[in-house]
């Protein structure tokens, strides 16, 4: 039967922002089923917050709304566009959530929309712990033995049935947040505790420990005829205990025997059906005892996932576009498998002929304060996944895909002393190296059972590990001259890198290289076909191996390559894979064959039809290279991946590749302190007082010359990272001591910080001869605030003409100093009217699709297409921004994932991702960016102040506002003076530190409805952290900066319902 | 215990590998098989007799061996053909390995060969005859007169010498619980090769089995009173193997419940007046979809067959069942007149997916009928 005539539109809601456990795999499924849907003539309809999406490009959809994902504001979006149904299943989490919440609240009954691709009772089945577990007793499947509890008292009731170790999981949480293991008594009245709270049911879900556990996923479709197939099943090498979103993961599964994984695929398809999965992607989890073989289902999503996403990447099938279309009445047999050219029909199961490696990224040194074990809450910030012909060679690619300078099994300890306790807490408490911990064990003379026995991993797994090992302890005996054909052929086959078989033989990657090829050890191009090569295929979707025939073809176009921007991480996220995608857009639309290289199986870039040609591969110099001289390309686009392109710029540099746009010296210009100093200097620009320093006298003398506070860092580093802002000698020396390295090699930048000032972001695109202001963004937050962190405003609301035009002139003169091809970001700080300049990227930044967004046009493809030589004019750019409007970005941070670590904002950045917020005025983008963010805050009450010393010259201004709005003032002694002072009442409550009743308790006896908390200094940080944890964690709106409150009091000015909904095609 | 070994192909190309396994030289027709699962099932499989299996699986071996899982007491296939045999194999039910099993049964194996670019030749030119032996390539040219002397699959009866000798009663139930149906139906199991999980099965869905010889007469098999009688896959060409398809004509005559999987799909379908023929390189694998003709669900299944019925020779009396949908083929038939059906692809999976076991319930559900209309 084919696709379903009742239906005419269908409303898609998107995942939002990203934040940790939902991440820009839910933008490749959903523009994956936006398209799909529009190509068979459905007027598509869609909501996502996030502007750094491809899938909110307006193309992708017929009625594009980034507004709030919040049933109050989709109510609005369907009153207005009447759509015939809902699709809820390609947003994540959020997106089923908020689909049960608009049923709930009786919108769809109201406007008459269908659920399509799961109903409401599956999506309860599925999410509800309870009935998850009663639905699988009633078709005899096996589950954890566990209980529901929905307080305390009934948690330790539960908790005697099960004893320790035991696992809690609170219902209806994103990521599996706020759960834990729990060792003790005490442990498990914290984390249910925590859990009660998170769960929006107040309900948590306590189960046996199945700790050591093997851990299985298989992916799950389904359609109406009830056709069932398998698309790819996952393994995790961390055993249960570990997230799956946490753990390394293989694919397919490699300890199963086919007796075993059948009763998985039995099982699976009996959930499905008794579940009511009707249509379209899930994915179901297990738990084996490694023991008996005893099975247990652990959970199941009814909705396309980050593991469907993997699979998909992993498989070449479109886990997304097929479930969207099976959702509005296609089944399997009617649709094609791409791949393979439409030769074989979708209802089939792939077959792989290759392993696949997803590793984990981690930012927990963002984050010094959090817990880094590994538990059943996920943590990670992103993943990459490795390609190759054995386990060993995906293992070691996805490794080098990481960007943490491990360029294979790196060591980690010191042989010299004893490290067996070591390693037992980091095989026992895995961390997010574990995998390098278990390479050390082995070096240090562990064998296969001991590893297994602390760490539950598989002996299969261990066993490919040791042989590793084994395989690096022979060469370093060994020099590179005496490294035969058949011994390098061997190491590249187990995906040894050059740079690893240089540092075990003493000598360079160039010289491994060298000697590589002279021997004729170049790897090998494998399609990925989904059919294992039983058929043949045109669609090229690539990874190396070192084995036989090489299948890549390259054709004579003229060509060019794209470099990704490797995993998402805190400062490099979605934003630049958006970069990437239209770049390769654009260069199709201008005749040419893109290539996308790229390790990241969560974007939009490395799927199959986006490029012309996809290499799966780490984006690293020797695989980089290895593609070029394959494919010589005409050029290589490094300006849109982030730091990571970026790095590999001498090495093509000196390998004579073409790199296009901005003269790679430019980056060097503006990267290097003293050469960028000399810029400033020559164009007569200001920049705040500024020194780069090898040693701490040096950091001493100089900050005497420039004066505290000062903002110290690194020197080369993307998101601020290690970034601090030091108010005295001591937090100087103390960052010094304890926070960098520093030393001749690696200088530490000290600028003086700019107080007060308005910071400002400029995206410049240039053709090399005309230049043009992409946008100019003003900050909420203060300079000091990162970039990244601060919520800012298109068109600015509060700069004067005479500074725009200022930051025009300057912006102007830098990129023809750079003489800039492509896009350039600036960032300047405005301090009483004078404009400084802070930091100059000769790049695409981060804030590059928001601007695409609100321009209606993208900067990407226009700067893509000056690289290949079209003038601006040529192209049509126009800088226009749609009157009328403003547009706000705000940033999503992850704190409620790290309970312990302090909420404040700081020069270094924290965000995980991006919402926006379009309004009629300033207040009302605010607003919504503020609802899109999920932070939701009051419109009166009691508001706690405490501001710093040099905010108090604000409260004149700020508080009758606040007055205004229906505010009361509650403060401590100090702030509350002021605040008399000023003519005002105020509630004075003790600090923390100045005995009891304090303002911790006011604030979890939920009197207070808003914190303005603006502090300075490390000890007064240390001292306020735990108002702002508390704040946090009860859910209370806390401003930090003193901008950000008056920002807020414009926000709260507005009301709700007469907020504005207007569709990207209607506003441009 | 690994040894240099080589694979050589009657194109004339080699490629060199590692060999495990018996030292021995082998020759068979080279096929690929695309399960990603199950190699314990598959090379325990009788239907591969004179062939050489080439998994495109990278990792063959990971779970070892267990006692549960053969499909035959030996190994029939000439050999395999592997990209790793992994140094250590880890499963809870494993007691040998791959290595030392295919040692014990005398087979030869071969591993670090790219078994992705030798798939994509023999889809490009169809199976091949091809030889693996220990030595390298200075041993090609006995290599080579070992290879000629072996003339292929076409016209060749393999079913009688891989059926059972002496007829034996089967009791076992399926993996894990060694579930069982408690009847007094008897079937017989003609044996051209039989994997046995499908003893199991019949075990399981219809009642007690009989496993007989192949060559077996038709009044002999009588004599043992079957309520259905059942037509095994096995290797080989259908064709020659005129005595079954007399069997299976006598059979038909008196209207004996029939079920034939695989070979024993073809044996009747030949018995019925339809024409068989050699496929390019065959189905092997476990992801294969085939459709049901009435009511178009998909199912998707296990395969395991070089020979196929050609779809335009069905007479009137028999109507096509199923069809693969990766070319079409035809996968399933059932006679309009007679109580007899059988299916081309695999429903006691093993490896593979178990979806059509159901087929096994329809048979039992035909011997009923079939016993109240008598």
């Amino acid at each position: 039967m084919p696709k379903r005539t009742d239906i005419k539109s269908v409303l898609i809601i998107g995942a939002g922002p990203i934040i940790i456990g939902q991440a820009c795999e839910f933008d490749y499924s959903g523009a994956q089923a936006c398209k799909a849907l529009k190509a068979e003539g459905f007027r598509v309809i869609l909501v996502n917050s996030n502007p750094a999406t491809i899938m909110t490009d307006p193309l992708l959809a017929d009625a594009t709304y980034i507004e709030p994902i919040h049933w109050k504001s989709i109510e609005k979006i369907i009153d207005k566009e009447r759509p015939d149904a809902l699709l809820p299943t390609m947003g994540g989490q959020t997106g089923l959530n908020t689909a049960l919440t608009l049923a709930k609240e009786g919108v769809l009954k109201k406007y008459n929309v269908e659920l399509i691709g799961a109903s409401r009772e599956a999506i309860d089945k599925a999410e509800d712990r309870e009935l998850f577990d009663k639905t699988m007793k009633g078709i005899g499947i096996e589950t954890p033995r566990s209980g529901i509890a929905h307080s305390m008292e009934e948690a330790l009731i539960v908790q005697k049935t099960l004893g320790f170790p035991c696992i809690i999981r609170p219902s209806f949480t994103l990521g599996g947040s706020g759960g834990g293991v729990a060792y003790n008594i005490q442990e498990f009245k914290e984390i249910c505790e925590k859990g009660l709270d998170l769960s929006p049911t107040t309900e948590l879900l306590i189960d046996e420990s199945l700790l050591g556990w093997k851990e299985f996923e298989l992916e799950v479709v389904r359609d109406k005829n009830d056709n069932c197939i398998i698309i790819c099943s996952i393994e995790n090498l961390d055993p249960m205990g570990v997230h799956t979103g946490d753990s390394i993961t293989v694919a397919p599964a490699q300890t199963l025997t086919d007796k075993e994984y059948q009763i998985l695929r039995d099982q699976s398809f009996k959930i499905l059906r008794e579940i009511g999965v009707e249509t379209g992607g899930s994915n179901v989890q297990f738990g084996i005892n490694p023991e008996n073989g005893r099975v247990v289902v652990i959970e199941m999503n009814p909705r396309v996932s980050r593991s469907s996403a993997l699979a998909s990447k992993a498989t070449g099938f479109p886990i997304a576009k097929v479930a969207a279309l099976l959702s509005v009445g296609f089944t399997l047999d009617e649709l094609q498998n791409d791949i393979t050219n439409g030769l074989t029909p979708a209802s089939f199961e792939p077959s792989i002929d290759y392993i696949v490696t997803k590793i984990p990224k981690f930012a927990f040194e963002k984050f010094p304060q959090a817990n880094d074990r590994l538990t059943t809450q996920m943590k990670s910030v992103g993943e990459v996944m490795g390609i190759g012909r054995t386990f060993q060679e995906s293992l070691q690619k996805a490794l080098h895909s990481l960007e943490e300078d491990l360029d294979g099994f790196e060591s980690i300890l010191d042989h010299s002393s004893n490290q067996n306790d070591t390693l037992r807490y980091e095989l026992t408490f895995p961390g997010s190296r574990r995998i390098l911990y278990i390479a050390e064990a082995i070096r240090l003379g562990w064998d296969a059972g001991q590893i297994n026995q602390y760490t539950g991993i598989d002996f299969w797994f261990l066993y490919q590990i040791i042989d590793l090992i084994d395989e690096e302890s022979i060469l370093q005996d060994k020099k590179l001259h005496e490294i035969d054909f058949e011994t390098m052929l061997n190491l590249k086959q187990k995906g040894f890198s050059d740079k690893r078989i240089a540092k075990l033989t003493r000598s360079t990657s160039q010289d491994v290289r060298h000697s590589r090829k002279k021997l004729g050890v170049i790897p090998a191009f494998k399609r990925v076909d989904t059919c294992a090569a039983e058929f043949a295929t045109e669609t090229a979707y690539m990874y190396s191996a070192y084995e036989g025939e090489c299948e890549s073809r390259p054709t004579s176009n003229k060509k060019v390559i794209v470099l990704g921007s490797g995993p998402n991480r805190i400062g490099q996220g979605i934003e630049f894979d958006y970069c990437c995608v239209h770049a390769s857009f654009a260069l199709q639309e201008e005749g040419y064959e893109s290539i996308m290289i790229n390790c990241n199986p969560e974007t939009v870039s490395t799927d199959y039809d986006t490029s012309n040609r996809l290499y799966f591969e780490p984006i690293t110099e020797e695989k980089v290279l290895d593609i070029i001289d394959l494919e010589k390309p005409e050029g290589v686009i490094i300006q849109f991946g982030g730091q990571t392109p970026l790095k590999l710029s001498e090495v093509l540099l000196s390998n004579n590749v073409k790199i296009l746009g901005t003269d790679v010296d430019a980056i060097d210009r503006s990267e290097d302190r003293e050469r960028f100093q000399s810029l400033a200097h020559q164009l007569k620009l200001r920049q705040p007082p500024n020194r780069t320093v090898k040693n701490l006298q040096e950091a001493i003398d100089a900050s005497e010359e420039i004066g505290f506070p000062i903002v110290v860092r690194p020197s080369y580093v993307l998101g601020g990272r290690a970034m601090e802002l030091v108010h005295s000698q001591t937090e100087l020396e103390k960052y010094l001591k304890e926070a960098v390295e520093v030393s001749d090699q690696k200088p530490i930048l000290l600028d003086g910080y700019l107080t007060d000032a308005i910071e400002v972001d400029v995206d410049v695109i240039s053709d090399g001869v005309e230049i043009e202001i992409g946008a100019i963004l003003q900050h909420i937050e203060q300079a000091g605030i990162h970039s990244g962190d601060s919520a800012c405003s298109l068109p600015p609301y509060s700069l004067s003409a005479k500074v725009i035009e200022e930051i025009e002139t300057q912006s102007k003169q830098i990129a023809a100093e750079l003489n800039v091809i492509g896009l350039m970001n600036i960032q300047f700080a405005v301090q009483d009217e004078n404009v400084f300049i802070i930091e100059v990227n000769p790049r695409a930044s981060r804030t590059v699709p928001f601007i695409s967004k609100c321009l209606g046009e993208s900067l990407v493809k226009s700067a893509t297409k000056t690289m290949v030589g079209k003038t601006l004019k040529e192209i049509g750019f126009s800088n226009s921004l749609p009157k009328n409007y403003f547009f706000v970005k705000e940033a999503v941070l992850p704190f409620d994932k790290f309970p312990s670590v302090d909420p404040i904002l700081g020069p270094e950045m924290k965000s995980t991702g991006e919402v926006m917020g379009i309004g009629s005025t300033f207040g009302e983008a605010y607003a919504k960016a503020q609802r899109a963010a999920n932070k939701i805050f009051p419109d009166s009450g009691l508001v706690f102040i405490s501001v710093k010393e040099s905010d108090k010259k604000y409260l004149p201004n700020l508080l009758p506002l606040l007055i205004e709005q229906g505010f009361s003032f509650i403060a401590t002694k100090g702030t509350a003076d002021a605040i008399k002072e000023l003519g005002y009442d105020a509630q004075i409550i003790n600090k923390v530190t100045e005995g009891r009743p304090h303002i911790v308790d006011e604030l979890l006896n939920n009197t207070v409805n808003l914190l303005i908390n603006t502090t300075e200094g490390r000890q007064s940080i240390e001292d306020s952290a735990s108002i702002r944890r508390t704040a946090l964690q009860n859910k209370l709106f806390c401003v930090t900066t003193i901008f950000g409150a008056f920002a807020l009091l414009e926000a709260m000015s507005t009301n709700s319902d007469d907020w504005i909904y207007n569709s990207l095609q209607e506003i441009n | 215990m690994s040894f240099p070994a080589i694979l050589v192909l009657e194109d004339g190309s080699f490629i060199e590998g590692i060999g495990f396994g018996a030292k021995e030289l082998s020759v068979g027709e080279i096929v690929f098989n695309t399960s990603m699962s199950g190699y314990q099932e598959i090379i325990t499989d009788p239907s591969y007799a004179k062939q050489i299996i080439a998994f495109t699986h990278p990792h063959i071996g990971n779970t070892g061996i267990n006692d549960e899982d053969n499909e035959s007491d030996s190994i029939f296939a000439s050999g395999i053909v592997i990209k790793d045999l992994p140094k250590h194999y880890s499963n809870w039910r494993a007691t040998q390995s791959l290595d030392s099993f295919l040692e014990l049964k005398n087979t030869i194996g071969i591993s670090n060969i790219d078994t992705r670019a030798l798939t994509a030749k023999l889809r490009d030119h169809g199976a091949l005859k091809a030889c693996i032996a220990p030595g390298d390539k200075d041993s090609i040219s006995t290599v080579t007169d070992a290879l000629n002397k072996f003339s292929g699959l076409e016209g060749l009866d393999l079913a009688k010498e891989v059926s059972t000798q002496n007829a034996f009663s089967w009791d076992e139930g399926t993996w894990p619980n060694y579930q069982e149906v408690k009847n007094e139906k008897l079937i017989v199991a003609v044996d051209f090769g039989v994997k046995k999980n499908i003893l199991r099965l019949l075990r399981k869905h219809v009642g007690k089995v009989e496993v007989v010889n192949a060559q077996i007469s038709f009044n002999e098999l009588m004599k043992l009173k079957p309520d259905g009688v059942f037509l095994s896959n096995g290797p080989g060409d259908p064709e020659p193997c005129d005595y079954a398809i007399e069997l299976i004509q006598q059979l038909l005559d008196i209207n004996m419940p029939i079920f034939g999987i695989c070979l024993g799909h073809q044996l009747l379908a030949l018995s019925g007046g339809c024409k068989t023929y050699k496929m390019k390189f065959g189905h092997h694998g476990a992801n294969h979809p085939v459709q049901d003709l009435s009511t178009k669900v998909v199912y998707i299944t296990s395969q395991n067959h070089g020979f196929a019925v050609e779809f335009s020779s069905l007479p009137k009396n028999i109507e096509p069942t199923h069809i693969s949908l990766f070319d079409k083929s035809l996968q399933g038939i059932a006679f309009k007149d007679k109580p007899a059906f059988s299916f081309q692809g695999h429903p006691e999976a093993s490896p593979g997916p178990h979806e059509l076991e159901e087929l096994f319930a329809k048979f039992n559900l035909m011997i009923e009928s079939n016993a109240k209309k008598n």
